[in-house]
């Protein structure tokens, strides 16, 4: 099968493009490395199927980061493999004589391409003009006008990317390029002076040092709000009806229709309470599993997904990586950690994967550690307000404060102990854009999605699991073995292992399980801490092994067992 | 070696924020060299600091239509010839 493959620089929009060749919804957003893997898709052009393959962005053929490692690696062996090949190099239109570097050493190296000339909406506000005909010329490839987010140019792409042939090899240094796309710029683009816009002074406003620090503040208060806001209007308008209102009734039908106290019943139903389903309290497959994970966990994700969203689109979140980068060295990262580590506030694993856009393995083990110790996901932190949203504000305080000393601490530690030192950043700030709301809503239902997937099996699975220990009365025997750790050292109620142990399958289930055991506010908050640092669910673990290795997999968790025991020990003694 | 007295030459850590200058010394490293000027920054061309954040935070400039931060440490490293002032 012939190949399409896309390369360009980080942010140039290769995601969205490959989104409109082959259909299949991507997460894009406004800043360098949100690809960090390959992908494939297929499209069909003329009766003929093609596997179209998006790639990480690279600012040169010579590889910086692992995520730019992997495209540099995946051409050349691509190539070498004889397949026929067409290499698509999208170009970020406002921003050419950058962009053009990498064009002109694909060109040079000897690879069929096609250019795109993306965001050429953008160019008119900017005062920019670009001649593509005399590019077409001077470049010797054929080259597109286009606008991605709209779908402008896609169907002209479609029907030319045939034209791209193999040239020649011309060795050229770094040097002789820069040359080289120094004169064809200037014959191709003129510029038109014009005043600054509003949006370029917000742009300078948000990259100083102390107007940067207001928006940030800002930006992060909003953010907080808006998650809350959006999260509890959906399960009080949305979610919470749905189920009081038309699900409850179909159950208790179910309920007397299976007579409660056969196995049946106690698998799907659980137990009653009064005679009535109680659904945080029940453990059935069909009460307890579908009301954590869709009444109180999801409209937490669809909220944080949508926030997150828009900040990822508007182009803020690397203004934000700057503001934080001093600091984040103390830790030994840079500024542009932080991003990652605000993934993993979604979900640990793509805050893991993400951190492929950094460059050494010391920090992607740094951050992945305190991704996975200190960042609680979204599943676990709407669980948490759950359990302690009635105890007040104070106590979650307590919690939130708890794991971001432990970050800092366990962060401040690796960096002293472990070899090397931590690299400099070097980060391209992207240019505000609003966001389209046609990728917002899409990318959106794109995470939904996969969280419904992914997390749904692990649900079941976990309350099964805990169903069927209750069924058989297995859970004193164990229970008394953990007794001494469990109320010694954490001040928990031994029935509280059961709960904790399942933090290995899935996090927000484990938490839904310690509402039925009436515990205190300070046996609460330390479970929640203790849930939180202790092992990551298992998604979590599989991927840190295969980015990582055993090896760090296993120093990982030894850290993460000390801090857990300390931490949650500390609590005890203090609180 | 070029002699950083003599040319005028100042880190780009020590250009005041708003001053257009050439770049005329880039850090050592075959990598990062490529890293930078993939990115646009390299000797000759020309860059507006636009700030510099305290506790030894980065650096941002203007360089083509390019907006960079670098880290503190490596701004360091970059040396420049002031030649006028551009105002934001």
């Amino acid at each position: 099968m012939d190949k399409i493959i896309l390369i360009g620089n980080p942010n140039v929009g290769k995601s969205v493009i490959f989104a409109r060749l082959t259909g299949i919804q991507v997460v894009t957003s406004n800043y360098a490395g949100t690809t960090v893997e390959y992908r494939k898709g297929y499209m069909v052009s003329g009766g003929e199927k093609l596997e179209v393959i998006d790639l990480p962005g690279t600012y040169s053929l010579e590889p910086t980061s692992k995520a730019e490692e992997v495209t540099c690696s995946f051409l050349k062996d691509t190539f070498q493999e004889e397949k026929k090949c067409f290499v698509v190099n999208i170009i970020d239109a406002t921003n050419l004589e950058r962009n053009l570097h990498l064009t002109l050493d694909l060109i040079s190296r000897g690879y069929p391409v096609v250019v795109v000339l993306n965001m050429c909406d953008d160019l008119v506000h900017r005062g920019i003009a670009i001649d593509a005909k005399k590019m077409e010329e001077l470049l010797g490839v054929p080259v597109i006008s286009a606008c991605a987010v709209t779908g402008l140019g896609i169907k002209l792409l479609k029907d030319r990317f045939k034209d791209a042939s193999a040239g020649q090899v011309v060795l050229r240094s770094h040097d002789e390029l820069w040359q080289a796309v120094g004169a064809i710029v200037t014959q191709v683009q003129s510029l038109t002076h014009r005043h600054h816009t509003l949006r370029e002074m917000l742009e300078d406003l948000s990259i100083r040092p102390f107007s940067g620090m207001l928006i940030g503040l800002g930006v992060v208060y909003a953010t907080f709000k808006a998650v809350r806001f959006i999260g509890e209007g959906l399960i009080t308008y949305l979610f919470d009806p749905i189920f009081n209102n038309l699900y409850t009734p179909v159950l208790q039908k179910l309920s007397g229709f299976l007579v409660p106290g056969t196995f049946v019943h106690h698998v799907l139903i659980g137990e009653l309470f009064e005679g009535r389903i109680d659904f945080k309290s029940s453990v059935g497959l069909l009460t307890t599993a579908p009301y954590v994970e869709f009444s109180m966990v999801l409209p937490y994700i669809i909220s944080f997904y949508l926030v997150l969203g828009f900040l990822e689109d508007t182009g803020y979140l690397p203004r934000f990586a700057i503001l934080l980068d001093g600091l984040m060295h103390k830790i030994g990262l840079h500024g542009f950690a932080i991003i990652p580590i605000l993934l993993g506030f979604g979900c640990n694993v793509p805050g893991i994967l993400a951190t492929r856009a950094l460059e050494s393995k010391r920090e992607r083990f740094i951050s992945s550690t305190l991704i996975s110790i200190a960042v609680p996901c979204a599943a676990l932190q709407a669980m948490v307000i759950k359990l302690l949203g009635p105890s007040g504000f104070k106590s979650l305080l307590v919690v939130f404060v708890a794991l971001f000393s432990s970050w800092v601490v366990i962060g401040y530690i690796l960096n002293k102990i472990l070899k090397g030192y931590s690299p400099e950043l070097v980060l391209e700030i992207p240019s505000y854009r609003w966001p389209p709301v046609n990728i917002l809503f899409s990318k959106l239902w794109f995470r939904v999605k996969e969280f419904i997937l992914d997390a749904f099996p692990f649900v079941i699975l976990g309350v099964l699991f805990v169903n069927l220990l209750q069924y058989m009365q297995v859970f004193r025997v164990v229970s008394d073995t953990f007794e001494p750790l469990m109320k010694t050292v954490l001040g928990l109620p031994k029935e509280a292992i059961f709960p904790i142990v399942m933090g290995f399958l899935r996090k927000d289930i484990a938490a839904g399980l310690l509402i039925p055991l009436d515990m205190t506010v300070k046996q609460l908050i330390i479970a929640s801490v203790v849930l939180s640092m202790s092992f990551p669910c298992i998604a979590t673990f599989i991927i840190f092994l295969k980015e990582l290795g055993v090896k760090y997999l296993l120093a990982a968790t030894a850290i993460m067992l000390f801090a857990t025991m300390v931490v949650g020990g500390a609590l005890n003694i203090i609180l | 070696m070029i002699n950083k007295d003599e040319k005028n030459l100042i880190p780009l850590t020590k250009l005041k924020r708003g001053t257009k200058a050439r770049v005329v010394e880039m850090p050592e490293g075959k990598q990062l060299y490529f890293k930078l000027s993939s990115l646009g920054l390299r000797p000759g061309v020309s860059l507006v600091k636009l700030s510099a954040f305290a506790l030894r935070g980065p650096v941002t400039v203007k360089c083509g239509s390019t907006t960079i931060a670098l880290g503190h440490g490596m701004a360091e490293k970059v040396y420049v010839e002031p030649f006028g002032v551009n105002k934001i």
